[in-house]
C-alpha cells in the first residue's frame, strides 16, 4: 500500500519565490475587489515591496545550498545569483511600467486590452480616463515564473515554471496603447510560435522520462552515466527541450518572432522581456544541460555551436539592414543569444560566471536603451525609425550620451560593460578550445559594431531635421531607471572585478 | 632602482590641472589660461627630473614601471614603464603642450565657445598621451588609444574652421574603424597567449617572449597596423589627416601630427615589430611600398596646394612614408633614424602651424597661400621662424630633422640599395614645396593686405623659440636624444631577430650607429 509522503519543503529557502507568487495572488484579489482608484496604488506597493523584500530575503540567505521541495527545486550558487538578476531587472523595467508622463495619454497600455482596436468601448474607455492596472498582475505572475524557471530541478516543474513566466507575457505583449493591431498581431505571433515550442519542450521531456525513467533532473544525469544502451532517443528528447529553450532566448532558427515582438510590445514590456526571459531561459539552459546532460555533452555542443554560430551570424548581418530601431534592437537580441551560447559551450565554471555576468550587464543595457527608446516621441508616440533620431544627440546631449554608452556596450567597446561580457564569454570558451567559436564570435562582433555605431553616427553627426524626434520629460521613475543602468554599465566597464569574483564565487550548479 | 611613481606623476598632473581649469568660472578666460600653462611647465618639469634619473645603459626593457592589478581574471593589468622610444615621445607631448598653450593664447576662441574648456582639453589630452605612451600592457594601451578620440574629436570639432564638424567626423570615424580591427587582433591576442602559456595575459613583456605561429601572426599583425596606418596616417589610410588640419585651432594641428600621430609610428615599433616579429619581416615589402608611395605622394600633392594647413599636412604624410620606411628597412640605422624623425617631425610641425596660426591671426583668418607675399619685409622676426622651421621641415644640414632622415635613407640603402635611391629622390621634391611656400609667402614684393603686419610680441616669441633652439641644437648635438633611443632600438632589433645587414657603407656605417651626429 503506498502512502503518500508531503514533500519537506524548506521555506526559508524558496521564500523569495513564495513572496513573489503571494503578490501575485493577492494582485489578482486586488484587481477583482478594490476600486478603479485605489487599484494603481496598491499595485504598485505590492509589485515594489515584493521585489524588494524578496532581493532582500535573497540577500539575507544568499549562502543557502539545498535541494527541496522534494528535489524539484535547487537553490545553489547560480540559482541565487539568476534569481537576484531577475528581480533586479524587473524592478528596473517596473519603473517603466509605471511611467504615466511620457505619453501624453498616460501611460504605454491600453486602457482596456480587450476592447477591440477603433471600437467605441475603447473610446468610451479612454474618454473616462480608465487605467490598465492588469498589467501588474500579469508582472507579477511572469516575475514568479521566471523565479521558479532557473531553480526547478526536474522536467515537469520547469515546464510548468516555464508556462507560468510566457503566458502573462503573450497578454502584455498585446496591451500597447498606440498602435493596437501591430501590438495584438504580437501578440499573436509570440503566443503561436511560443505554444507550438512548448510543445516541443513537454513532447522533449517525455522522450527523455522515455529513457530515464524520471523527470528529476540529478535522476537524469544518473542514468545517462551508467547507461549502456542507445542513447539516441534521449539525445532527441534533449534536443527538442532545447528548441523549447532557443525559442525563448531568441537563437536562430527559432528567432522569427523577435523582430514582430519587440516592435510591437509596448516598450516597458519589451524591456522588461528582452531582459529578464533571457535571464531566466539561459539559467534554465545551464541547468538543464550541465546538471542532467553532462553525460551527452558532445551532443549538445555540436548543437549549441550551430545555433551559436548562426545566431550571431544571422542576427548581426540582419540588424544591420533594419531602420527601425526596436527591430534592430530585436536582431541585436538574437545575436547577442549567440554571444551568450559561446559561453553556454564552454560549460566550466568560468563559464557559468562568464554567462551570469552577461546575463546580468546584457539585462541592464536592454533595460537601459529601451528607457531611452520610451522617451524619444513625436505627435504619433514613440518615435522608433531611425531617420526620426537624426541630429537627437545635438538637440538632447545628455540623452545622446545616454544611449551613445549602450550602444558602445552592446558593440563591447571596452570601458563599458559590454567589452567585459564579450571577453568573459570568449575567455572561458577559448579555455575549453573552442578557438574557432570565438573567431566567429569576434567577426560578428566586427559586423554588429556596425550598426550599433550607426546609431550613435545619426545621433550626432546628421543634423536634426523637421522631422526628428523630440525627448519627452520623464518623471522620477523613468529618471532612475536610465541613470541606475547607464551607471552600472559604466562601472561594470570600468572595474568589473568585484562582480567578476562575486560570480566566481557562487560556484556551479549542484546536483 | 627609482620606485618614485614618476609616470602616474606625469599622467595625472595635467588630468588636475584640466579639473581646475574646468572649475574657474568662465568670465575669467586669462586665468583659466594661466593655470593651464602652469600645469602643462609642471608636468614638463616632471618629465625633466624623470628623464634625468633615467638611466640609458639600463638592462631593464622597462624603467620607472609600476604595475597594479585592474582585471586580473582577464590578465589585464594598470602598469606603466618606458623604455628610450617612449622617453622621448613622452618629452616631445610634454615640450608640445606648453609650447601650444602660449602659442594659442589669443586665437579668438571667445567667438567659437568656451575658452577654458580648450584649454581643459588640451590638458586631458595630454595626460592620454603620456597614458598611451607609458602603458606597457597592450589592453591598456588600448585603452588609452581609443580614449585620446574624445578630447580630439571635441578639440577639432567645437573650435575650428567653418568645417570643423565634418572633419572631426571623418577623423572619428577613420580612427574608430581601426580602433574596431585592433581590438579584434588584441582579443585574438589573448586567445594567442592562452593558449601557449595557459593563462592569458595582455602583458606585453610576456606577449613578446610568446613565441606565435607565423600565420596566426600575419593575422593579428594586420589588425594591429591597419588603427597604426591610419593614425600616423600612411598613404591610402590619410584622407582625414588634410581636412583635420585645415579645420582645427593651429594648436590642435600640432598636437594632432606633432605628437598624435606619432602614437601610431610608435605602435608599429612597439607593438607590430616585437610582437609579430614573423609577421613584420613577412609585411614589410608591402609596408615599404605604400611608404614610399606615401613620401612621393604626399609631397606632389603638397607641392599643388594653395592653403598653408592642408600643404603641411599633406608634408606630414610624405614625412610620416620616410619614417614608416626607417621603421621596415629592420636595419638600426633605419630605426634610429625613424626615432629621431619623429622627434624632428614634431618640432617641425609645431613651429610651422604655430607660425601659420600667427599669420591667420594676422590676415583674418586665411590661411591662403595668395594672402601672404613679402612677410619678411614687414615681420622679420615672424619669417626667420618659419624659414627654421621650413629647413627642418626639408631637413637641411645641421636640423635635427636632417639626422632623422639621413640615418632613415642610411638604412634603407643598407638593406634595399634601389629603394633608398628612390626615396632619396623624394627629398628634392620636398625641397621643392618648402622654398615654394617660403618663397611664396615671405619673399617677394609686399602683398598690398601685408602692409602693416605687426610683428611677433614678446609671447609669441617665447612660444617659438624653444622650438627653434631644439631643432637647431639638437640637430648640431643629436647625443642626449641617441642616447637614450640606441639602446631601446637594439632591444627591438633583438626581438624582432635581425641584424644590420654585413654590407655597410665604410665611411658612414661605423660613426652613425654608434654616434649618430658627428658626420
Amino acid at each position: 500500500m503506498n502512502t503518500f509522503t508531503a514533500p519537506e519543503i524548506d521555506y526559508v529557502a524558496i521564500s523569495p519565490i513564495l513572496i513573489v507568487g503571494i503578490a501575485a495572488l493577492l494582485s489578482v484579489l486586488a484587481e477583482t475587489f478594490l476600486p478603479r482608484f485605489l487599484r494603481r496604488q496598491i499595485q504598485l506597493m505590492l509589485t515594489f515591496f515584493s521585489l524588494i523584500g524578496a532581493f532582500i530575503v535573497l540577500v539575507i540567505n544568499h549562502n543557502l545550498r539545498t535541494i527541496t521541495v522534494g528535489g524539484a527545486v535547487a537553490i545553489d550558487g547560480p540559482g541565487v545569483v539568476l534569481m537576484g538578476t531577475i528581480l533586479l531587472l524587473s524592478l528596473l523595467s517596473a519603473f517603466l511600467i509605471a511611467e504615466r508622463s511620457l505619453d501624453s495619454l498616460g501611460d504605454a497600455f491600453a486602457p482596456s486590452a480587450s476592447a477591440l482596436p477603433g471600437s467605441v468601448d475603447e473610446r468610451e474607455f479612454s474618454a473616462r480616463g480608465y487605467f490598465q492596472t492588469e498589467v501588474w498582475t500579469l508582472f507579477l505572475f511572469a516575475v514568479f515564473g521566471m523565479l521558479v524557471f532557473v531553480v526547478a530541478n526536474d522536467l515537469l516543474f520547469m515546464f510548468v515554471a516555464l508556462e507560468v513566466m510566457s503566458l502573462p507575457l503573450y497578454l502584455m505583449v498585446g496591451m500597447a496603447r498606440r498602435r493596437r493591431l501591430l501590438s495584438q498581431e504580437a501578440s499573436l505571433k509570440y503566443f503561436v510560435l511560443g505554444a507550438f515550442s512548448s510543445a516541443f519542450f513537454i513532447f522533449g521531456a517525455g522522450l527523455v522520462y522515455g529513457f530515464a525513467g524520471s523527470i528529476s533532473l540529478p535522476v537524469i544525469h544518473d542514468s545517462l552515466a551508467s547507461t549502456t544502451s542507445e542513447t539516441l532517443l534521449i539525445v532527441i528528447g534533449m534536443a527538442m527541450l532545447l528548441v523549447g529553450l532557443f525559442f525563448k532566448v531568441g537563437a536562430v532558427p527559432f528567432h522569427q518572432w523577435t523582430p514582430d515582438v519587440y516592435q510591437g510590445a509596448p516598450t516597458p514590456i519589451t524591456a522588461f522581456m528582452g531582459a529578464t526571459v533571457k535571464v531566466a531561459a539561459f539559467g534554465a539552459m545551464m541547468r538543464l544541460l550541465y546538471v542532467a546532460f553532462s553525460g551527452i555533452q558532445w551532443d549538445w555542443e555540436v548543437i549549441l555551436w550551430t545555433v551559436a554560430i548562426l545566431s550571431m551570424l544571422v542576427g548581426s548581418l540582419i540588424a544591420l539592414t533594419q531602420s527601425d530601431v526596436k527591430r534592430m534592437l530585436a536582431y541585436s537580441a538574437v545575436a547577442q543569444s549567440g554571444f551568450i551560447l559561446v559561453g553556454v559551450v564552454a560549460a566550466s565554471p568560468a563559464g557559468i560566471a562568464a554567462v551570469m555576468f552577461y546575463l546580468i550587464a546584457y539585462g541592464v543595457v536592454t533595460v537601459g536603451t529601451l528607457a531611452v527608446i520610451s522617451m524619444v516621441r513625436d505627435s504619433s508616440g514613440e518615435a522608433t525609425h531611425l531617420s526620426k533620431w537624426a541630429g537627437l544627440g545635438k538637440k538632447s546631449p545628455v540623452l545622446g550620451a545616454v544611449m551613445a554608452t549602450f550602444m558602445l556596450s552592446l558593440a563591447g567597446i571596452p570601458l563599458t560593460s559590454g567589452f567585459v561580457i564579450k571577453f568573459g564569454v570568449f575567455a572561458a570558451a577559448i579555455a575549453e578550445g573552442d578557438t574557432w567559436l570565438v573567431i566567429a564570435a569576434v567577426i560578428a562582433s566586427i559586423i554588429a559594431a556596425f550598426f550599433y555605431v550607426r546609431v550613435i553616427v545619426v545621433m550626432f553627426f546628421s543634423a536634426p531635421n523637421e522631422n526628428t524626434a523630440s525627448v519627452a520629460i520623464p518623471s522620477i521613475l523613468t529618471t532612475i531607471t536610465v541613470a541606475a543602468t547607464a551607471t552600472t554599465t559604466l562601472v561594470l566597464g570600468i572595474i568589473p572585478q568585484p562582480l567578476l569574483d562575486l560570480l566566481s564565487n557562487a560556484g556551479i550548479f549542484i546536483r | 632602482m627609482n620606485t618614485y611613481p614618476w609616470l602616474t606623476t606625469i599622467a595625472l598632473l595635467p588630468l588636475v590641472g584640466s579639473v581646475i581649469v574646468i572649475l574657474i568660472p568662465k568670465h575669467n578666460a586669462g586665468l583659466a589660461k594661466a593655470v593651464a600653462f602652469a600645469f602643462s611647465l609642471l608636468t614638463l618639469g616632471a618629465v625633466i627630473a624623470m628623464a634625468l634619473n633615467f638611466d640609458a645603459n639600463s638592462q631593464e626593457a622597462f624603467q620607472f614601471t609600476q604595475s597594479y592589478a585592474w582585471i586580473p581574471t582577464f590578465g589585464i593589468n594598470f602598469s606603466f614603464g618606458v623604455d628610450g622610444i617612449a622617453l622621448v615621445l613622452i618629452a616631445l607631448a610634454a615640450t608640445l603642450v606648453p609650447v601650444v598653450i602660449l602659442g594659442g593664447w589669443d586665437e579668438g576662441l571667445e567667438s567659437q565657445g568656451s575658452v577654458k574648456g580648450y584649454f581643459a582639453l588640451i590638458l586631458v589630452l595630454e595626460s592620454l598621451m603620456v597614458g598611451v605612451f607609458a602603458a606597457t600592457d597592450v589592453f591598456l594601451f588600448y585603452v588609452f588609444f581609443e580614449a585620446m578620440l574624445i578630447p580630439v574629436y571635441f578639440m577639432i570639432g567645437r573650435y575650428g574652421g567653418p568645417q570643423r564638424s565634418y572633419a572631426a567626423v571623418k577623423f572619428l570615424i577613420y580612427s574608430l574603424v581601426g580602433g574596431l580591427f585592433m581590438l579584434a587582433s588584441l582579443i585574438g591576442l589573448y586567445v594567442v597567449s592562452a593558449q601557449i602559456t595557459g593563462t592569458g595575459t595582455f602583458d606585453f613583456t610576456t606577449l613578446v617572449g610568446l613565441d606565435i605561429d607565423p600565420d596566426v601572426q600575419k593575422l593579428l599583425f594586420l589588425g594591429f597596423f591597419f588603427a597604426f596606418a591610419i593614425k600616423a596616417p600612411l598613404w591610402p589610410f590619410h584622407t582625414w589627416l588634410p581636412d583635420a588640419a585645415s579645420q582645427a585651432q593651429p594648436g590642435t594641428s600640432v598636437l594632432l601630427i606633432g605628437v598624435l600621430d606619432k602614437v601610431g609610428t610608435f605602435g608599429m615599433i612597439r607593438y607590430c615589430l616585437e610582437i609579430f616579429p614573423a609577421a613584420s619581416t613577412f609585411y614589410a615589402p608591402a609596408v615599404i611600398s605604400i611608404a614610399v608611395i606615401g613620401i612621393f605622394y604626399g609631397a606632389f600633392v603638397a607641392l599643388k596646394q594653395t592653403d598653408l594647413r592642408r600643404l603641411f599636412a599633406y608634408s606630414s604624410i610624405s614625412h610620416f612614408g620616410f619614417i614608416a620606411l626607417g621603421i621596415f628597412v629592420f636595419t638600426s640605422a633605419g630605426h634610429t633614424g625613424s626615432m629621431v624623425y619623429m622627434v624632428a617631425h614634431g618640432l617641425s610641425t609645431a613651429g610651422l602651424f604655430i607660425v601659420a596660426g600667427y599669420l591667420m591671426a594676422r590676415r583674418g583668418g586665411s590661411a591662403q597661400l595668395s594672402s601672404f607675399g613679402g612677410v619678411n619685409k614687414v615681420a622679420p622676426v615672424l619669417a626667420g621662424f618659419f624659414l627654421i622651421a621650413a629647413l627642418s621641415s626639408l631637413a637641411l644640414p645641421g636640423m635635427v630633422s636632417f639626422i632623422g632622415e639621413f640615418l632613415v635613407l642610411l638604412g634603407a640603402f643598407q638593406q634595399y640599395m634601389w629603394l633608398g635611391a628612390v626615396a632619396t629622390v623624394g627629398i628634392v621634391i620636398t625641397a621643392a614645396y618648402v622654398l615654394r611656400v617660403y618663397q611664396k609667402s615671405m619673399t617677394g614684393p609686399l602683398n598690398p593686405d601685408c602692409e602693416g603686419m605687426k610683428d611677433l610680441n614678446g609671447r609669441e616669441i617665447t612660444a617659438l623659440a624653444p622650438i627653434a633652439l631644439l631643432i637647431i641644437v639638437l640637430g648640431v648635438f643629436p647625443a642626449p636624444l641617441l642616447n637614450v633611443i640606441n639602446p631601446a632600438v637594439d632591444r627591438v632589433m633583438t626581438t624582432v631577430g635581425v641584424s644590420d645587414p654585413e654590407v655597410t657603407f665604410p665611411i658612414l656605417g661605423e660613426s652613425v650607429t654608434s654616434e649618430g651626429g658627428s658626420e
